[in-house]
């Protein structure tokens, strides 16, 4: 199958800073591709990269297989995007900025089309109000509908729930999975929230400092015969060394922050604790995780859950 | 040698010829000039009017102008603006001579647009006038006026010079050449935000250069009577 | 291009800030002319103080295309704020919104954007000039009446023929056009360096307030740059109302006393506009939306 999007070794230098480094990654049709990093981790000048607001230091970016540097118009033409905050013309109407940029998205856009995709996102009844006068939420499906309103085969959105409250954030989730699910829509997604890409994304990359930390499908990031699990003792060291000659030593990982860490399936747990205990190894915690928490933990080390909370 | 008697004869009887005219009253010149120009009770002229003063730029335009007797004069432009300089045109041989008593003094003989002249200096009697001293250059055997120099009070010095077409019989000219010193009269200084200052060339032209009033009549209406109101 | 030039009109006349300039035109020839209207002997006896005590000046000189005349002079110093409230804005109030990002992601080139954009700001520019016609002149000559313009320049007077005056104004503000394209060009560019709609609007009158310092300062140092200052030429449309004279001294009708001078200031100001714009473009095109 075609890839949709093919990064190959992007990178962006800001003066001497780098914003991505040596990214390559690719879309297939259908998946909904979680972009998943912290805020600064490159996410979103990698989107704008992918929507010409921002020129690659370096590397190629292909999508529908044209290079989007000979082909960008046709390829915009491909693509709805909401990036960041949904910001339109505050002194328009719904209606208004919804038929202006149908317009300048190329299609001639006909009064029941715009108000079926006002109606799609909840906003049919606002249509005629001036957008100033619209909360965040409304305004974020404001954007979601100009970012439909052409009927385009590829959605990017960049951080879409940020600044939303919960039941906004289940909106646009709900809207993402009917996207993917009812319209077959290529969807590339971009948060800082674990939580949010796990619930909806087929594919997720986790990008760290610009690079590329792990790829691969939601599947198996969530296998759980490939949990990690994180286990601290009162001597982790002496622990580690009887372990390595037990039964166990092939599911060993290197120790991080002076903690064991197993790679196993889930149902091997109860009997690696008894061993444990028979080993004399006195335990103090242990948690598992599948391995996308794994690496999401690795790259925030704790940060996320203060986010989380914060939001 | 005849020949040489000749020339002194015929040069003893210019003297003489002259002598005589001398001898006759510049005064009465002036009487007869009057009573040519009294004949005119009033008149309204059409005609055109150049300003060629080197700091103004106007258009030739139509004007009109009526006078009526004793002094009453006026400049009308059909439409648009005129500048003229003050008390200037207004000024004619008319009310020149129509003022209260003067005194004449012959100042002998001139020529004007090769036309001889006798020069008479008028002196108008009293103090009230604004015309302190004019010097008329009359072509005595048509009794007209071809040129005066006038010094005035306020205005300043300034010359007409005349020429006569149709119009003899009554004095009135065809041709009304005014002259002024442009020098004498102050710069304009606009308060128009211009700020160009390229007009050095227009300052350079002027300097000492005379100002001048042009009025070509092309017809006059005389004595058909003129209401009071319009010199109003 | 076309359909995002309607679109980019459509924006600017839905923006309550567009109407503002049209009222404050408005509200400003309103006041100019009420004031001559009531004391507009006193003013023509002020500005002729000096001319009068040596001519008698008869006719009508507070007429239409004089009060035209006068509000354009003290107008055409305050237009270029007016359009740089628009202009300035076009780039920079959109990045400042937000929206220039979404804008940039629809399937049009950013040179046609660019274009479209300052096309509108043009036709602002001259939907504005428009109206100061009608405000300015039209309603003038119906309040005051024609007659010949009667002009003092800074060492001499001219006095156009009413029939030669009306063309005069086309052209003069055809150039006024021109001149006000140049300052909404310079607004746009400077628009593309800001995220606010503030500061390139104040940069612009800066930009504007001390070139003309500059120009209007007759000083040796300043005099050698002067000609490359838009601001000195900006005001040369006062050059259609100056006519050339023949030995006589007598106005020769329909001409223009420095044609080359409209000519040059004209093909200057026109390549302002081209730089400033070519610029915009130029740079546009590279930028790196991060707003």
């Amino acid at each position: 199958m075609q890839d949709i999007v093919k990064v190959s070794h992007l990178s962006k230098h800001f003066g001497s800073l780098t914003a991505v480094n040596d990214l390559s990654f690719s879309v297939q049709p259908g998946n909904v591709y979680g972009f998943l990093g912290q805020n600064g981790a490159g996410k979103s000048t990698t989107i704008r990269m992918l929507l010409t607001l921002i020129t690659p230091s370096d590397g190629d970016i292909e999508l529908f297989g044209y290079s989007i540097k000979t082909h960008r118009k046709e390829m915009l033409r491909q693509i709805g995007a909401v990036i960041e905050k949904p910001d339109v013309y505050k002194y328009l109407s719904a209606y208004e900025n919804l038929k202006l940029f149908a317009k300048l998205s190329g299609i001639k856009p006909n009064h029941t089309l715009l108000m079926n995709q006002l109606e799609m996102v909840g906003l049919a009844n606002r249509a005629n109000d001036v957008v100033k006068t619209f909360s965040q939420g409304m305004k974020q499906r404001l954007g979601i509908a100009i970012a439909l309103v052409h009927n385009p085969p590829l959605i990017m959105l960049d951080e879409p729930t940020n600044g939303l409250d919960p039941q906004g954030i289940a909106d646009i989730r709900n809207l993402i999975l009917h996207l993917s699910r009812e319209q077959k829509k290529t969807i590339i997604v971009s948060s800082h929230l674990l939580n949010e890409i796990e619930q909806i994304a087929t594919r997720i990359l986790i990008i760290d400092k610009g690079k590329k930390l792990v790829e691969d499908s939601a599947a198996a990031l969530f296998d759980s015969t490939q949990t990690i699990l994180q286990v601290h003792t009162t001597n982790n060291a002496e622990a580690l060394e009887k372990l390595s000659q037990s039964t166990w030593a092939n599911h060993l990982k290197p120790m991080r922050d002076g903690l064991l860490i197993f790679q196993l399936s889930q149902e091997q747990i109860p009997q690696l604790n008894i061993d444990l205990v028979q080993l004399g190894i006195e335990l103090l915690s242990l948690q598992p995780r599948n391995s996308l928490e794994d690496y999401f933990l690795q790259i925030t080390a704790g940060k996320q859950y203060v986010d989380t909370f914060t939001n | 040698m005849s020949g040489i008697k000749l020339k002194v004869l015929v040069g003893l009887v210019w003297i003489f010829v002259a002598q005589h005219s001398n001898a006759q009253d510049v005064n009465e010149l002036v009487r007869k000039v009057k009573a040519k120009l009294d004949l005119v009770n009033d008149y309204t002229a059409v005609g055109k009017m150049k300003t060629d003063v080197a700091f103004i730029k106007a258009p030739v335009g139509a004007v009109k102008m009526f006078f009526k007797k004793p002094d009453r004069f006026k400049l009308q432009r059909n439409g648009g603006i005129s500048v003229l300089p003050k008390g200037g045109v207004s000024f004619n041989m008319g009310n020149l001579l129509a003022a209260t008593g003067f005194t004449a003094i012959d100042a002998g003989t001139g020529e004007v647009a090769k036309i001889k002249t006798r020069m008479v200096k008028l002196l108008p009697n009293g103090d009230n006038n604004d015309v302190i001293l004019s010097t008329l250059y009359i072509d005595e055997s048509n009794l007209l006026i071809i040129k005066s120099v006038t010094t005035t009070r306020e205005n300043g010095t300034f010359e007409m010079e005349m020429s006569y077409g149709k119009y003899a019989t009554y004095g009135l000219p065809d041709k009304v050449y005014f002259s002024f010193n442009a020098k004498d009269y102050k710069l304009p200084k606009g308060i128009t935000l211009e700020f160009d200052d390229a007009d050095k060339a227009i300052k350079e032209k002027m300097k000492g250069k005379k100002g001048r009033v042009e009025i070509i009549y092309s017809g006059y209406e005389i004595n058909k009577g003129i209401a009071d109101q319009l010199f109003k | 291009m076309w359909t995002h030039l309607q679109i980019e009109l459509y924006k600017i006349f839905k923006r309550p800030r567009t109407y503002l300039a049209f009222a404050a035109i408005t509200a400003l020839i309103g006041v100019i002319q009420l004031g001559l209207k009531v004391d507009g002997k006193e003013y023509t006896e002020f500005v002729m103080a000096d001319f009068a005590t040596s001519f008698s000046v008869d006719g009508n000189i507070l007429n239409g295309y004089f009060i035209c005349y006068v509000i354009l002079q003290l107008l055409l110093v305050h237009v270029p704020l007016l359009i740089a409230l628009i202009a300035a804005d076009m780039i920079s109030g959109e990045a400042n919104m937000g929206t220039l990002r979404l804008l940039l992601t629809k399937p049009q080139s950013r040179t046609a954007i660019l274009l479209a954009k300052f096309l509108a700001a043009v036709v602002y520019t001259l939907l504005l000039l428009i109206w100061i016609a009608i405000m300015g002149l039209l309603f003038s000559m119906l309040i005051f009446g024609t007659d010949d313009l009667f002009l003092m320049k800074s060492s001499y007077v001219v006095i156009v023929k009413e029939s030669d005056v009306f063309w005069r104004y086309a052209g003069a503000f055809c150039f006024a056009a021109l001149a006000m394209v140049t300052v909404a060009a310079l607004g746009f560019f400077l628009s593309f360096f800001a995220e606010n709609s503030i500061g390139p609007i104040v940069a612009t009158m800066s930009v504007i307030v001390v070139c003309t310092i500059l120009s209007t300062m007759n000083i040796p140092l300043f005099n050698t740059i002067k000609p490359f200052l838009f601001t000195s030429h900006m005001n040369n449309w006062k050059e259609f109302f100056d006519f050339k004279v023949n030995d006589a001294n007598e106005a020769i009708i329909g001409t223009i006393q420095n044609p080359q001078k409209i000519i040059q200031s004209s093909c200057i100001l026109f390549a302002h506009i081209v730089g400033f714009v070519g610029a915009a473009i130029i740079l546009f095109r590279k930028k790196d939306i991060l707003s």
